[in-house]
């Protein structure tokens, strides 16, 4: 994978793609955040990405992004400087500047919001995030599992209305009242987390991710432009596996405490033909089940694609009959410790009786031989 | 009383005489560059095959792409003003930021954003400046705009803030037009804005045509109303399509559908219409064609409309067979219209699917000799080739597992096997006609999109509400009181929000009032 060093214009629809992508179902539609950055380097405006490996131990990094609720996203766009806003607000709280900004999840909208406040403020964007994927909550993220708390917080408005979040007991309260805030200011805003030290956002958030988004959405554009088979493409760049190809046979989806929960049935066709698939969702693809047996559950994802193009389909776009290929991509090690399954194994989402087993690689399992899938 | 429903295609111009659920005659005449032309000849053969006294036809409804294609040609598109009512939300992307750069030259690309707007919950963004609205207007004057697209932030919710700025811009462009986007579209502001900037723009052509259909009908000497289908399925009035004339987008396909379950008495089914370049194949619901629950793109214009979900294939009568390597190739090209000089059953040159099915004795047309001549082996392979390419569309469709039966419709619905994926076939009589009688059975809806607070009143008060608004809307369009019923119906919880807010959608139908 070529690392991304800035992203520019014939970049945007690659990470949209990617970024919905790692989404893995879930994390809002990127559009309304790619056609703001278009509109960002458009002006001339540029948008620098940094490795990880490159920060400083003493850089100052905050994580930032939009808070709210999707429907109202695509009604009422931002403003354009709300997240811009919530940072210097936070650097004003701090009397600190801040050297770089990173997404805390790069799966859906939010993997665009770092790269329009980093043109606006002319700073980089880590090449990274903090949870490889989406999540529905932001304390779901690898740096508050690994210690990081992230108040103080700044949130800002369209309107010029900015709330600073001194303290709260844990990150579950910084989420709440958040949540509270960001109602009173019209169910969205830009929220900024405390700063993280260079040291420790080396140490602690997943590598590579916009690169990672970016060549993800490169392949499936290459594949279609060439008639290959995107799926294929996604498969080979990602290290990950074909689940099944399928078609969807039932579907039942309802909202659930602020969630969309369900589940997808699924009838294998062309050498999956006479298997039998089931996915469980919660906003984002949660477990595989092939003939009842549980093959792949969070955190690694369960990644569902249109079988024809390629291209990601998210839980509410999901339909009796869609002709879909199943795939799973490894998660990062980050999130298979102990500590991070405790906030983001299958038990944190309801599934106590399933032990998560790390999806192995296509080229561990290979060498394992077969039948040395460390599957349930 | 006697319905004429009429089709303006691409190729062909239907039209059918019918009374009741009987169809008393079924033409079809070619489309003519004016439109006009084709449907005069169209409605005058039709009048004299069915014999039915001009003076007892109660209505003409007519469903046209007319509107559809001078946004896919840019063509006719009048110079617009957009002016979104937001400030300050909003402002990083300006109206038509998303549009193809041709489009946005055809329409001018004026824009404006000014102070204005709600929140989810009912509460202003910013209140409404006078003085800012007159500065707009009088750049709209100055620049000689004469149509004008209004779009708030949240005016599927609250839509007083478009209503009060037309009134006040209306004082300083007296002559203008104005579209406004609560009207026809739903939340999600880029998409709306987009469908009432493109119906703002068409709103001169909408004028002419809705006149040049009068002409045709007077010129017939028919003295009845007419309507317009739109891509619901449902009527438009003549008032109706020259204010709203981008709701007829996507007419066509419904218009087959609709027409393929009247024809077939089949509610529930998959509808594969078959021409001579493409097939449509959509799936009926109660009756009506499944929407799309994705945005769709109108000229490479993102819209939200509530358009038919339809998965298009390049196979037809006319599509182009070649052999490759032993292999026989099925399209994606076709000789379209030209069918008639170049199939090889016709005397001409060209390998075509129609010749398969001559050659296979499914259809008697032509000389069948050429056709035989391929041999029983290709016209079996090119047989399975068009079987699996319908197969695979219809699979793509199908909504549920219930052995519902596929309805094959259209000119070249003899491609449909008896069976497909295990579905039994229908084709029903008339089946070539189906999109003009798709037409004439059109009916009147009406409809509600909205969030309710169910804080202050319960779940089951706010969609009577609802139900009561959208009837009302209909029987305001023509609906008999006593035909309504309730189409769709659906509230969804909005994840986040406090004070269960809901979203309400409700559609009611209704047969037009004889």
């Amino acid at each position: 994978m070529t690392e991304l060093r800035e992203v520019t214009l014939g970049d945007l629809d690659a990470i949209e793609i990617g970024a919905a992508i790692l989404g893995t179902g879930g994390g809002g539609n990127p559009y309304i955040g790619k056609l703001r950055c278009r509109e960002e380097l458009r002006k001339g405006r540029r948008i620098p990405v940094i490795p990880l490996d490159d920060l400083a131990d003493d850089a100052l990094v905050v994580s930032l992004g939009g808070i709210g609720a999707p429907v109202v996203g695509v009604e009422k766009i931002e403003q354009g400087e709300e997240c811009l806003r919530a940072l210097q607000a936070l650097e004003a709280e701090l009397g600190c500047q801040i050297d770089a900004l990173i997404a805390t999840e790069i799966g859906g909208a939010n993997a665009m919001e770092p790269m329009l406040t980093a043109a606006q403020a002319g700073l980089p964007v880590v090449d990274g995030d903090g949870m490889g994927r989406a999540f529905p909550e932001m304390q779901m993220c690898t740096w508050s599992i690994y210690g990081h708390r992230s108040t103080p917080a700044a949130m800002a408005d369209e309107k010029g209305s900015i709330v600073v979040l001194r303290h709260t007991p844990n990150e579950v309260w910084l989420e709440r009242l958040a949540r509270a805030n960001v109602v009173v200011m019209g169910a969205a805003a830009g929220i900024a987390l405390a700063p993280m030290r260079g040291d420790f956002v080396r140490k602690a958030s997943i590598p590579h991710t916009l690169s990672q988004a970016h060549a993800l959405g490169n392949a499936v554009l290459r594949a279609q432009a060439n008639h290959a088979d995107p799926v294929q493409t996604v498969i080979d760049q990602e290290r990950g596996r074909l689940l099944m190809t399928a078609k969807i046979v039932d579907l039942e989806r309802h909202l659930k405490g602020g969630f969309a929960i369900g589940h997808i049935a699924l009838e294998g066709f062309g050498e999956n033909r006479g298997e039998h698939g089931r996915i469980d969702l919660q906003n984002e693809f949660l477990v595989f089940r092939r003939d009842g047996a549980v093959e792949v559950c969070v955190p690694d994802l369960i990644v569902v694609l249109e079988a024809d193009t390629g291209l990601p389909i998210t839980t509410e776009m999901l339909r009796y009959g869609q002709r879909i290929a199943v795939l799973a991509l490894p998660c990062h090690d980050l999130l298979r410790t102990p500590e991070a399954l405790a906030v983001i194994g299958p038990a944190a989402f309801g599934y106590p009786d399933i032990a998560y087993c790390p999806l192995a690689t296509v080229a561990e399992s290979h060498a394992a031989g077969p039948g040395g899938e460390t599957l349930a | 009383m006697f319905r004429i429903g009429i089709d303006v295609g691409g190729t062909n111009t239907d039209a059918v005489v019918m009374h009741g659920g009987h169809i008393l005659a079924g033409v079809k005449t070619p489309t003519t560059e004016d439109v006009m032309g084709g449907v005069v000849e169209s409605l005058t053969k039709a009048l004299k095959e069915s014999t039915v006294p001009k003076d007892d036809v109660r209505a003409v409804m007519i469903g046209t792409t007319h509107f559809t294609n001078a946004v896919v040609e840019r063509r006719h598109l009048a110079r617009t003003a957009a002016v979104r009512l937001c400030l300050p939300a909003a402002q990083c992307l300006p109206p038509m930021v998303d549009w193809p750069d041709d489009i946005r030259d055809a329409v001018g690309g004026h824009g404006w954003m000014a102070k204005g707007g709600h929140e989810f919950d009912g509460r202003e963004i910013s209140a409404l400046d006078a003085d800012e609205l007159d500065r707009i207007a009088g750049e709209i004057a100055a620049a000689g705009i004469e149509t004008v697209a209004l779009c708030s932030v949240f005016s599927p919710v609250n839509d007083a803030m478009e209503r009060r700025a037309m009134a006040h811009m209306k004082t300083r462009l007296p002559n203008a037009d104005f579209t406004l986007s609560s009207e026809i579209g739903r939340l999600g502001i880029l998409e709306r804005e987009n469908a009432a900037i493109m119906n703002a723009s068409l709103r001169a052509l909408s004028a002419r045509t809705v006149g040049a259909f009068a002409k045709a009908l007077d010129s017939v000497q028919l003295d009845c109303p007419y309507f317009i289908t739109q891509n619901d399925g449902t009527l438009m009035s003549r008032a109706f399509v020259q204010a709203y004339p981008v709701l007829t987008f996507a007419s066509g396909p419904t218009n087959s559908m609709r027409g393929a379950a009247f024809l077939s008495g089949q509610t529930d089914a998959i509808v594969a219409d078959i021409g001579g370049t493409s097939t449509d194949v959509g799936a009926l619901v109660k009756g009506f064609p499944r929407p799309a629950s994705t945005t769709v793109d109108v000229g490479g214009v993102r819209t939200n409309f509530r358009m038919p979900d339809v998965h298009s294939i390049a196979l037809g009568g006319g599509t182009i067979v070649v052999e490759d390597n032993g292999t026989m190739r099925v399209g994606p090209r076709s000789v379209g219209y030209r069918l008639f000089e170049q199939a090889l059953v016709f005397g001409g040159g060209t390998l075509t699917t129609t010749d398969m099915a001559v050659g296979l004795g499914l259809v008697d047309i032509g000389d069948p000799a050429p056709a035989q001549a391929l041999g029983a082996d290709r016209l079996a392979a090119i047989k399975a080739r068009t079987d699996a390419m319908i197969a695979n569309a219809v699979e793509r469709m199908r909504v549920s597992p219930a052995p519902i039966p596929v309805l094959a419709v259209g000119g070249g619905s003899i491609l449909v096997p008896e069976r497909v994926c295990g579905l039994p076939v229908i084709r029903p009589e008339h089946f070539s006609v189906a999109n003009a009688v798709g037409a004439a059975i059109g009916q009147i809806s009406g409809e509600v999109d909205r969030i309710f607070a169910l804080t202050s009143i319960g779940r089951e008060e706010a969609l009577a509400m609802a139900r009561a608004e959208a009837t009302d809307k209909a029987t305001a369009a023509g609906a008999r009181p006593d035909s309504i019923e309730v189409l769709d119906q659906e509230d969804v919880p909005l994840a986040y929000l406090p004070g269960n807010a809901t979203r309400v959608r409700v559609k009611v139908v209704g047969d037009l009032d004889d």
